[in-house]
């Protein structure tokens, strides 16, 4: 993907990495200046014990030999090459003798050290830079300190202590300051070369780590961009590397995959509602026109307005149904759910069911082994078990043997295992046994049976929404379906 | 929905005065036009407001509210009446009948919940049931119906001095046809009083338990006392 350079600082990757530049530059600047001012301190330090060794020598030849002595001193001195500066100058600041030609104006005024490196021309210069430059006259008579420093070829900065000699005339002893000035001249090359090499090290790691982040942050845009677009079955890329980028997408995919659950719950929904209620309401409105059209007797219209209220009643129970499933995959409110006593919820539910299937011919035994609980709610469990129950007494009665429906509550491992099995014929096919929770699957033997289909697919629902599971296995004979609930942790 | 019973079938103590809280149209008019068959006056209120007034000015034996209404919710409504000393029994009428929405419903001060779509019989029936609690026999220790005789206390059940031996549920069962006696009780009724369920069970299993209790209570009496109303439910009545 090709950027423009606005594009690249506007990711992340670029703008981090100017900021750790920046950052780095600064401490880098600090350090070095904080350095450089350190050592410069200990030059000048240095530079001045130096011009006061010299000092104290010179005050030697004025006490043994006075001022004749100190000037022939000097003289010799300044005749030998080396950084130190001798000068006598008489009192108005005219120079006598040394290896000084000129001065920065003021230097010899204020007696004791220099307070800063002031600019001098060294004797024998002055020649040398007239012949060269014949406008460097006003540069010579009035050197002034923010002239010469740029000029470092033709003057030099030093410091001095400045003595005024018992006649009154100024002696000057100092010593340049070449050396610390080319000592900060390197520090100042070491410090460009540093922020050279930093800016680069920070172009080579936005190169190689942010970019790569970035193109990982682009491949995941678009990648949403794809299941914006639609294809809900598109998943973020995820590399294997278990870092944070991977984990991001693992949970956005979890995310997508919960969504995409729901989007399908709701997509069945529409499917049922477009299928299995226009059904039963054209049978309706049919019904109430072949009423209408002929002549009847008032108990034809009687029946035909019962027949017609009996399948509302049974499109509002299917309508219920389908709602509820969808209400219960979409999640309900954990407002909604509180201890339930599963033995006494299993108890309620065969006393419910005990006189039809006494009448059904069925006996209904139930094995509860001990008291349990869960969190949920009562309504719920009553409705899925009072389902199956339901399911497993119309479903014995065709047993080879005495038809019976066995309910069973016992612990195994971490679940609360809470099954009813018939002895009837069972589902004997696995795919059909899968199929049987399906929404308004009714398999072969069932469609003589009364009901919506629903019964399982909501009982299925009422299960997932506790945390649990439903599963139908065959019991040889009839078929064992198991409601299985997580055991409570106080339990 | 079903026609409403003709009267000489559901018996009723009395007319009573019935305020419905209704913004459709067309429902409000049907249940005036039915609970007037039933031998009771319905006034109508086409939203929160106008039915908060009619009910904080008027003396109502029961209201059945809407609770999706403009202006006004239904539960706002009730609320508010109940906030100012009003213990007019209310019936709820919802489109919402989840669990949480039933129990909310009760919670702001509604003495029962019905969902829509429903059955008029189911409402009526429900609304004559809550009119009776306003004078209710909760408090008596003895129930009795012709010469059926049921003590609450010594949960014993004596038909023509002859004692019946009833199982738990069908004592409860039986005691509460018999608060309800002469008032027409609904499978669904029966399903949340005496069982506290509110599902539709796939089979009738209300009609075992009744047949059966009915075994009990009349087998080898002439006179049947707990009569099947047609369409709507039980009723338990002498002679």
């Amino acid at each position: 993907m090709a950027l423009s350079l606005p594009a690249i600082m506007r990711t992340t990757a670029a703008r981090l990495s100017a900021l750790y530049f920046l950052l780095f530059a600064l401490c880098a600047v600090l350090l070095v200046f904080y350095m450089t001012s350190l050592s410069a301190r200990m030059l000048t330090g240095q530079t001045q014990q130096t011009i006061n060794d010299e000092v104290l020598g010179l005050a030697r030849a004025y006490q043994s030999g006075g001022l004749p002595r100190l000037v022939r001193v000097v003289e010799q001195r300044s005749r030998q090459p080396g950084a130190n500066l001798y000068l006598i100058a008489d009192v108005n600041g005219q120079i006598l003798t040394g290896n000084v030609q000129s001065l920065a104006p003021g230097v010899l005024e204020t007696d004791g050290w220099t307070t800063e490196p002031f600019s001098y021309r060294r004797f024998g210069e002055g020649e040398l830079e007239r012949q060269r430059n014949s406008t460097a006259d006003q540069s010579e008579t009035q050197p002034g300190q923010s002239e010469v420093q740029p000029e470092g070829e033709k003057g030099h900065n030093a410091i001095a202590l400045v003595l005024r000699l018992p006649n009154q005339m100024i002696m000057l002893v100092g010593r340049d300051l070449g050396e610390p000035e080319r000592f900060r001249a390197v520090i100042r090359r070491a410090l460009m070369l540093a922020l050279g090499m930093m800016g680069l090290g920070g172009l080579l790691i936005w190169f190689f780590v942010g970019r790569a982040a970035l193109k990982r942050i682009d491949s995941v845009s678009e990648a949403s961009r794809r299941i914006m677009g639609g294809d809900l079955t598109g998943r973020l890329p995820v590399t294997g590397a278990g870092d944070e980028f991977d984990r991001l997408s693992e949970n956005l995919n979890t995310m997508l995959a919960r969504i995409a659950t729901l989007n399908e719950g709701l997509k069945q929904v529409s499917d049922n509602i477009a299928h299995d209620l226009k059904t039963p309401l054209t049978r309706l409105r049919n019904r109430a026109e072949a009423t209408l059209s002929g002549k009847h007797k008032p108990a034809d219209y009687r029946q035909a307005l019962e027949g017609t209220i009996t399948e509302s009643d049974q499109l509002i129970k299917t309508f219920n149904a389908i709602l509820m499933i969808s209400r219960l995959e979409a999640g309900y409110s954990s407002e909604s759910t509180s201890r339930v006593d599963l033995t006494a919820a299993v108890r309620d539910v065969v006393e419910l069911y005990e006189p039809v299937a006494e009448e059904a011919g069925v006996a209904l035994e139930t094995a509860v082994d001990g008291d349990f609980s869960v969190n949920g709610n009562r309504e719920l469990i009553g409705q899925a078990l009072s389902n199956i129950v339901d399911n497993a007494i119309k479903y014995s009665t065709d047993a080879t043997e005495k038809p019976s429906v066995r309910v069973a509550l016992q612990r195994v491992g971490h679940d609360i295992r809470l099954s009813v099995a018939d002895n009837g014929h069972g589902i004997p096919d696995d795919a059909d046994r899968a199929r049987a929770t399906e929404r308004f699957v009714r398999l072969e033997k069932s469609r003589s049976q009364p009901g919506s289909g629903l019964g399982l697919s909501l009982a299925k629902a009422i299960m997932t929404f506790h945390n649990g599971r439903l599963e139908l296995l065959p019991a040889n004979p009839g078929l064992s379906v198991i409601m299985s609930f997580p055991a409570r942790e106080d339990h | 929905m079903t026609a409403p019973q003709s009267s000489s079938e559901i018996a009723y103590n009395g007319s009573m005065k019935i305020l419905v809280i209704e913004d459709d149209r067309e429902a409000a008019d049907y249940m005036q036009k039915a609970f007037a068959e039933a031998g009771h006056t319905a006034h109508v209120a086409g939203d929160g407001e106008t039915g908060f007034a009619l009910a904080d000015a008027g003396d109502y034996d029961v209201m059945v509210v809407d609770r999706m209404m403009p202006r006004r919710d239904g539960l706002s409504v009730i609320a508010g009446l109940r906030s100012r000393g009003n213990t007019t029994p209310v019936l709820i009428l919802s489109a919402l009948g989840e669990v949480d929405d039933r129990v909310t419903g009760l919670r702001a001060g509604g003495d029962d919940y019905l969902t829509k779509p429903y059955a008029f019989s189911e409402l009526l029936a429900r609304v004559e049931v809550l009119n009776r609690r306003a004078s209710a026999r909760e408090s008596e220790t003895v129930y009795r119906v012709g010469d059926l005789e049921l003590d609450r206390l010594s949960h014993s059940v004596k038909r023509a001095a002859r004692e019946i031996t009833l199982q738990p549920r069908e004592f409860r069962l039986l005691e509460y046809l018999m608060r309800h006696a002469g008032q027409v009780v609904t499978r669904t009724m029966l399903l949340e009083n005496v069982w506290d369920y509110h599902f539709d069970p796939q089979t009738n299993v209300i009609d075992v338990h009744v047949s059966r209790l009915r075994g009990k209570i009349e087998k080898g009496f002439d006179k049947p006392i707990l009569h099947t109303v047609r369409g709507a439910g039980y009723m338990l009545k002498s002679g």
